[in-house]
């Protein structure tokens, strides 16, 4: 049963002791509010840091080439290395090698796209169809390139969703809505440089410049071209440890040294980038992440529980003639323990609920604000908050800011009537 | 009403043991008005605690409407004082931050009587000392008399059958003191019994009978041949 009158009695005393009731209130909220802030600041890390890591294969190398710095068998520093199809062959050959892809990029004219009376400017890669077990692409409509694209040299491309609206919808979002009607863009023509292609694919990758590519089959590509040149490799591993990718690290490198006559180890010319290093640093990072949330979380905790306790002592204390009033005028010792600890859940549970309430309006606001601005931040990225630990560490809170009342009030209640008032 | 016999309190502080009580023999009957005076340290406030169920004595018997008042829990206590007893007392004891009407009505909300009948009856009882007007005043607001007003109504709202006032002009100017004074004697008038702690001659020979006190003895007793 509610006690109305009890309640009214709580509500009564907490308003007419504003100042109190006030700073009470503001260190339970500012511990709960800034622990909702830094678990929501912290999550948005990790799950941006995690975020980059979905698009690729872990097990993954990407190489490139450029001028030696060594002289090697006669042949002089300074020389600029090219890659060639032949290399990818090599380089498929290492038992470690799941998949190989050569990658051309386009220059100048022959990244100029049009369609219709419409012109525009996106980044062409050539890529071999393994490509996508190196980079995840994300299909929204048709397929990715295939072996038979290969074979049959077709003139087909593969598009990312920043293509596809800047041709189909005017560039900016569904602001055209006769030219939105073309929701699958897969069978319509394009013309990249001075060749027609057919579209076969769309696809939305995570960040806004990976969706302003458009890919195309490297031997179609190639034969165009008039060449058999390749600007990188990427590379997918079987699974391997750290210390494993190092070792097929320097044999894929031998490998390539050998073919171009190269020193195995000129690191200027040719360059490789080991994604299992990446993802070795990218774990520790997050390790300490988490060890950090976990460390300021517990932290802003204590420091809230020993805000809280200290307040409710000497609340208690300040409080001793009027618990001496009221015993005088007949209160039970049960009733002014239960008055006193009620003021104080009410005011610690709003308080700190307040708090939640407080720091995910402002988490889930910036990231609101964010999308709807378009605005993409490396380090903060859905920024969620687990509102169990929350909830726990308020329960924390109330708890022991109930026993810090609660040893003093005890206190309070034994002293005599005519001391309390005295004192 | 109120019946001591033989009642012995001493207090024990570290190694000595002071006894402030030597046994008093005590009878007050109902609707009597007594002061007990005394110099400091003759035990006359300890004898109003224990009057007031706010102390426990150590040998003896007290009986309060002829129930015997011997080991009584903190609840049981708080229940007598409740029902039979109002306090005044010096500094007047009032919450600072409920206003008069409220102050009075504290000791209702005690026994759980309705918010609404209590704030009427507090009403009734501020407008008896002839503070009405104050009723929303917050204590800080007002006099010191005016204070002692309140807890005077504030004493009588329960409808206790005992007063117990400590020193309750104390803290009161002359003209002050005998306003409060006048209160008691009207309340005593309706049959209330009040029995008020003094050190002030005049004051106590405002009472009906006066019970001086001396190194925790009754010394003599003294009719007061009131008007």
């Amino acid at each position: 049963m509610i006690d109305i009158d009890k309640w009214r009695e709580i509500f009564d005393s907490l308003f007419r002791h504003k100042l109190r009731t006030v700073l009470t209130a503001f260190s339970v909220w500012w511990g709960i509010f800034m622990l909702t802030i830094l678990l929501g600041a912290g999550n948005g890390l990790f799950n941006s840091a995690t975020r980059n890591f979905e698009d690729e294969a872990i097990n993954s190398f990407w190489i490139w080439t450029n001028k030696t710095s060594i002289p090697y068998k006669g042949l002089p520093a300074g020389r600029y290395i090219q890659m060639k199809n032949d290399e990818r062959t090599v380089v498929e050959n290492h038992p470690k090698v799941k998949h190989a892809s050569s990658v051309r990029w386009l220059n100048g004219s022959q990244n100029r796209v049009s369609y219709q009376n419409k012109t525009l400017d996106y980044r062409v890669v050539s890529v071999h169809p393994d490509y996508n077990q190196v980079e995840y692409f994300k299909m929204d409509y048709g397929r990715w390139i295939n072996e038979q694209d290969q074979v049959d040299r077709r003139k087909i491309c593969v598009i990312g969703n920043e293509v596809y609206e800047g041709i189909f919808k005017n560039g900016k979002r569904g602001k055209d809505k006769e030219a939105a009607d073309i929701t699958d863009p897969s069978g319509h023509h394009i013309r990249i440089g001075e060749i027609d292609y057919k579209i076969v694919g769309k696809f939305t990758k995570n960040s806004r410049s990976q969706n302003e590519r458009i890919y195309i089959p490297i031997f179609t590509e190639q034969r165009i071209a008039g060449t058999d040149r390749i600007s990188n490799l990427a590379i997918e591993l079987d699974e391997v440890s750290l210390a494993e990718s190092e070792v097929v690290e320097k044999q894929v490198r031998a490998a390539i040294a050998e073919q171009l006559r190269v020193d195995p180890e000129d690191e200027q010319a040719i360059g490789i980038h080991n994604g299992v290093q990446d993802f070795q640093n990218f774990k520790t990072v997050m390790t300490l992440i988490q060890t950090f949330i976990w460390f300021v979380g517990i932290g802003s905790i204590i420091a809230g529980v020993i805000g809280v306790s200290n307040i409710m002592l000497i609340l208690v204390k300040e409080r001793t003639r009027e618990i001496g009033v009221r015993k005088a005028l007949g209160a039970t010792p049960r009733s002014i323990i239960s008055m006193i600890l009620t003021e104080a859940l009410v005011l610690t549970g709003l308080a700190g609920y307040l708090g939640l309430a407080c720091g995910l309006i402002i988490i889930y606001g910036i990231q609101s604000v964010m999308e709807a601005n378009d605005v993409e931040l490396e380090f903060f990225y859905n920024p969620e908050v687990n509102v169990y630990t929350v909830f726990a560490a308020l329960i924390i809170l109330v708890l022991s800011g109930l026993l810090a009342g609660l040893i003093p009030a005890l206190q309070a209640v034994r002293i005599n009537p005519v001391q309390a008032m005295k004192g | 009403m109120i019946e001591l016999q033989q009642i012995r309190k001493s207090y024990t502080t570290g190694y000595n043991t002071l006894e402030v009580l030597k046994g008093i023999d005590l009878q007050i009957e109902a609707g009597e008005f007594v002061s007990i005076m005394g110099s400091s340290g003759s035990g006359k406030s300890t004898l109003l605690n224990i009057l007031g169920l706010l102390d426990e004595y150590d040998v003896g018997q007290y009986s309060l409407d002829g129930t015997l008042m011997k080991d009584l829990s903190q609840t049981q206590a708080a229940m007598y004082r409740n029902q039979f007893i109002g306090f005044v007392f010096q500094s007047f004891n009032l919450l600072s931050f409920k206003t008069a009407m409220e102050n009075v009505a504290l000791p209702l909300y005690y026994q759980k009587v309705p918010r609404k009948e209590r704030q009427a009856m507090a009403l009734d009882y501020l407008d008896r000392v002839g503070l009405k007007e104050w009723a929303e005043h917050l204590p800080t607001q007002l006099s010191g008399g005016q204070q002692q007003r309140v807890a005077i109504a504030r004493a009588l709202i329960s409808q206790p059958k005992v007063i117990l006032a400590d020193e309750p002009t104390g803290a009161l100017d002359t003209s002050t003191s005998y306003e409060v004074m006048d209160l008691f004697r009207q309340v005593n008038s309706e049959g209330i019994t009040v029995v008020l702690v003094t050190h002030e001659n005049d004051i106590a020979h405002m009472s009906k009978r006066i019970i001086h006190l001396k190194d925790g003895l009754i010394e003599r007793n003294e009719i007061v041949g009131q008007n």
